[in-house]
């Protein structure tokens, strides 16, 4: 009889192709495709971020509201204040009741993406109630998000860290996976800052004591600059009255990079594009002698006196800085800034000397576990036994080479998934041999009972293990990462066992069979 | 080798009784354990909150750690010590979530941890869910768990029965009954305790005799599982819902077995006086095999128990369980619930 049957070179080429697979992972061979280790083995920090889209949306109708006040001035209305409400909405108190007409216009002319839900006459004027359209606040969250994804992947790329993974998880939460970080509070750091520049003049005329007891003047705001101290516990708080109106923003950045001044000190060198520069400019030369603050994420960095008009487009931030302060936010500067804050809301960071544990207590307790059971099948099933502990290797395998070929990840729950169908592998393999004993004891020759054995095994076979595998496809629907790399496992495991229980066994079995008259079986 | 001869007779169906009993004695403790601990004790998975795991180099006082985390403002934590004890390894549990403690949290931790002890602390591992996720999980956890027993439950029905008309019609009963329910925004637990019921009635009313056994048994699997985590206050987390669906999927192996060869001796045998001595027949004839399956996954369990580490040892521990208990139910429950059902045709 010819020893190469289709079925057996079928399931060869099976087995070889599952090896060339899981190779690359040990030598780098062709096809490249490596089991990629999950974070809680290799360490590395998991983050969801969820970006406060609502803030974008405010400083949208921040926007808008600066907008139409410069609108009214330009026109001659006057108004008798114009400010964000609840649900999106700006209330806006127009005097002189006149002018409905010439504000109607102005709206239906410039502010046409505005619902305007109603107009009310009051006392001396008239009450317009303008309101963003949820569809449009909606499109600018998902933008937000998008922009904020963008801007976190831009500056992870300058950190420098190998094969992140960066996308968005669903509506506004984004999510990171970065493996092998060795400083994950650094890198949480420069993710986190929302690096928002703005220029913003410091009001001369006011009393910054005054407007701390009491309320700011209007147009104002106190914003603080905060100093940390030599012994790194206690900060100062210098208040500062500010100006709201934003004469330069970070968007006119062209580059930032860490500079030196002449102590040695860290400080970020910034560049202005051509436009940027000509509004430095004018800012500057509009405002000798009066104070410039240079405003970071609502905090005053410094607040330096203009001595001169300043051309050329450059400035820099101080702000006693360690180097890798300075480079964080150079970085961070230069990637742009977010478009609105973010908020950790979910962190996993596990070390790098807890993953080698986990690596190794893992397949400490799979060799040993594979083992036991090897030795079991072994010693109870004797010669049939051994087909199975056979198939089990193979069944390894097969796990390994899905693993690769597929990309999957390798986490400890999915290291816990392949002990776990190690134990249940074999499990079709004590139905068949069972079923085969009872055959043998009715009376059946050693080939009859292993044909009857496997034909009625297999379908309770089949059924059995669908239900193991629609648990695992709800897991995979339904988990986080760890959990997936369980379910992977677990299915990848199922459909192996299947394969060498079912088809590597049987054919093994013949093949004994075939090449021996003897009517005993070994089982 | 042969554990169990051939030839074995043991009266499990005279036992059920007793069994029923032991069965609703767990059921009551896990079930009263729930009450009095006021639900599962949930993980930070779950609850939210900042979990770390922090390793020293020597020996130290649990109660200088907790001088040090109390210098940092960390007021409202735990200190446990995690794993082996010569590992000088400790796990800090706290409510608040980065909100509250601020983005540099590890930072801290190991300052503070390093004034109060003077040993150079490893921060091992970091895990901090907010509130708003803890909740997401908990919802997609108790959905995983609902459309596993609703996907079991359908395939069962036809599996059981070759019935596949009547598990569409279940399918798309079980579905309505569930949309219905939800209009009324009851709590997940709700709508998974309905589904189930309404199953059940279900099955009892169109006679589908070894659905309702298997699916009665995997109840009982699932309720002692939960239970056993309740009594002993361990952590209920992720990995233990991968586990308890593990287990819904894999104890069912043991009742198709057994069921299967019910069905095998059934065939052509319709003298229905017999039927009793016919169940304990077949579970005798497959006991083997149905003690042999579990025995070798119990093998590498207990191997991943002993030798896996911390951190997948309630895993580990929970598949253990549920495995005993699924060998148990499918020879003590569900057969004996086919067995009555099938008296009352």
């Amino acid at each position: 009889m010819n020893f190469f049957t289709i079925k057996r070179v079928l399931i060869l080429g099976v087995i070889v192709a599952a090896v060339i697979c899981l190779l690359p992972t040990f030598t780098n061979t062709w096809p490249h495709k490596k089991i990629n280790l999950g974070l809680d083995l290799q360490g590395g920090m998991h983050l969801v971020l969820e970006v406060q889209s609502e803030e974008a949306v405010k400083t949208e109708l921040d926007r808008t509201i600066s907008q139409l006040k410069l609108d009214l001035k330009n026109e001659k209305i006057q108004h008798m204040g114009i400010d964000k409400a609840p649900d999106h909405k700006i209330i806006a108190q127009i005097s002189g009741a006149d002018n409905r007409s010439a504000v109607e216009k102005l709206l239906s002319d410039e502010y046409a993406g505005l619902e305007i839900p109603s107009v009310k006459n009051i006392d001396g004027g008239i009450i317009f109630t303008l309101r963003l359209p949820d569809k449009e606040a909606d499109s600018i969250k998902k933008m937000a998000t998008e922009q904020a994804l963008e801007t976190i992947r831009n500056r992870i790329d300058e950190f420098g860290v190998s094969e992140p993974d960066i996308r968005i998880q669903s509506g506004n939460r984004i999510l990171l996976q970065l493996p092998g970080i060795s400083d994950p509070e650094r890198a949480k750091g420069l993710i986190g800052k929302t690096a928002q520049l703005t220029f913003q003049l410091v009001d001369e005329q006011g009393d910054v004591n005054a407007a701390l007891a009491g309320k700011p003047p209007v147009g104002d705001e106190i914003l603080y600059q905060v100093k940390q101290n030599a012994d790194t516990v206690h900060q100062s708080r210098t208040p500062f009255l500010i100006k709201k109106h934003v004469e330069l923003d970070g968007s006119h950045l062209t580059n930032a990079r860490v500079e030196f001044d002449q102590f040695q000190q860290p400080q970020v060198g910034i560049e202005f594009s051509r436009k940027g520069a000509r509004i430095f400019e004018r800012i500057t030369g509009a405002n000798i002698n009066k104070r410039l603050a240079i405003v970071l994420d609502n905090n005053v960095y410094s607040a330096p006196n203009i001595q001169d008009r300043i051309s050329g487009g450059k400035a820099v931030i101080t702000g006693h800085f360690t180097l890798e302060e300075a480079t964080d936010l150079a970085i961070a500067l230069r990637a742009g800034s977010l478009p609105a804050p973010v908020k950790i809301i979910e962190e996993r960071t596990v070390g790098p000397t807890l993953g080698r544990d986990s690596v190794r207590m893992g397949l400490t307790s799979m060799l040993i576990g594979g083992a036991m059971v090897v030795l079991f099948m072994a010693i109870y099933y004797k010669g049939a036994g051994l087909v199975a502990d056979i198939a089990l290797v193979v069944n390894i395998l097969l796990i390994g080479g899905g693993l690769a070929i597929f990309g999957a990840t390798l986490t400890l729950p999915g290291i816990a998934g392949i002990i776990l169908t190690i134990g249940m592998a074999v499990d079709a393999n004590v139905i068949i041999f069972e079923r085969i004993r009872e055959e043998l004891l009715a009376g059946r020759s050693p080939k009859a009972a292993v044909n009857a054995g496997y034909d009625r095994a297999t379908l309770t076979i089949i059924d059995a293990n669908v239900t193991t595998l629609i648990a695992a496809a709800v897991l995979f629907q339904f988990g986080t990462g760890q959990i997936k790399g369980f379910a992977i496992t677990l299915a990848l495991g199922i459909v192996a066992s299947l394969f060498t229980a079912l088809i590597l066994c049987k054919s093994i079995h013949d093949l004994i069979l075939a090449n021996k008259q003897s009517d005993t079986l070994s089982i | 080798m042969q554990f169990i001869k051939p030839g074995t007779h043991i009266d499990f169906m005279g036992m059920r009784k007793i069994a029923f009993i032991f069965s609703l004695i767990l059921i009551l403790a896990s079930i009263v354990s729930l009450i009095i601990h006021n639900g599962l004790n949930y993980g930070i998975d779950f609850a939210g909150g900042t979990l770390v795991q922090v390793k020293f180099p020597q020996k130290v006082d649990v109660s200088d750690i907790r001088k040090g985390l109390g210098g940092i403002g960390l007021k409202d934590v735990s200190v446990q010590g995690f794993g082996e004890q010569e590992e000088h390894e400790y796990l800090i549990r706290t409510s608040s979530d980065a909100d509250a403690l601020g983005n540099q949290l590890s930072d801290s931790v190991s300052k503070g941890l390093k004034g109060a002890t003077s040993l150079e602390p490893d921060i091992r591992r970091v895990e901090m869910v907010g509130p708003q996720v803890g909740n997401d999980l908990k919802e997609k956890a108790l959905l995983a768990v609902f459309y596993s027993l609703l996907l079991i439950t359908i395939y069962i029905s036809g599996r059981f029965e070759q019935k596949w008309t009547i598990a569409g019609i279940t399918a798309g009963a079980l579905m309505a009954a569930v949309y219905f329910l939800s209009v009324f925004n009851l709590p997940m637990p709700f709508l998974i305790a309905a589904a189930l019921v309404v199953s059940l009635v279900l099955f009892w009313y169109l006679q589908l005799q070894y659905a309702i056994g298997a699916i009665v048994a995997l109840i009982h699997d699932v309720i002692i599982t939960v239970g056993v985590f309740s009594l002993l206050n361990l952590d209920f987390s992720l990995q233990i819902i991968a586990a308890l669906l593990t287990i819904i999927g894999y104890s069912l192996n043991d009742t198709i077995i057994v069921f299967d060869r019910i069905r095998e001796n059934i065939k052509g045998n319709s003298n229905h006086s017999l039927v009793l001595d016919l169940f304990n027949r077949s579970i005798n004839e497959t006991l083997s095999r149905t003690i042999l399956t579990s025995f070798t996954t119990l093998i590498v369990l207990v191997a991943l128990f002993l030798l896996g580490g911390e951190i997948i040892h309630n895993f580990a521990f929970a598949m253990i369980i549920g495995i005993v208990v699924g060998t148990y139910s499918s020879i003590f429950i569900a057969t004996p619930i086919v067995l009555m059902a099938h008296r009352k045709r």
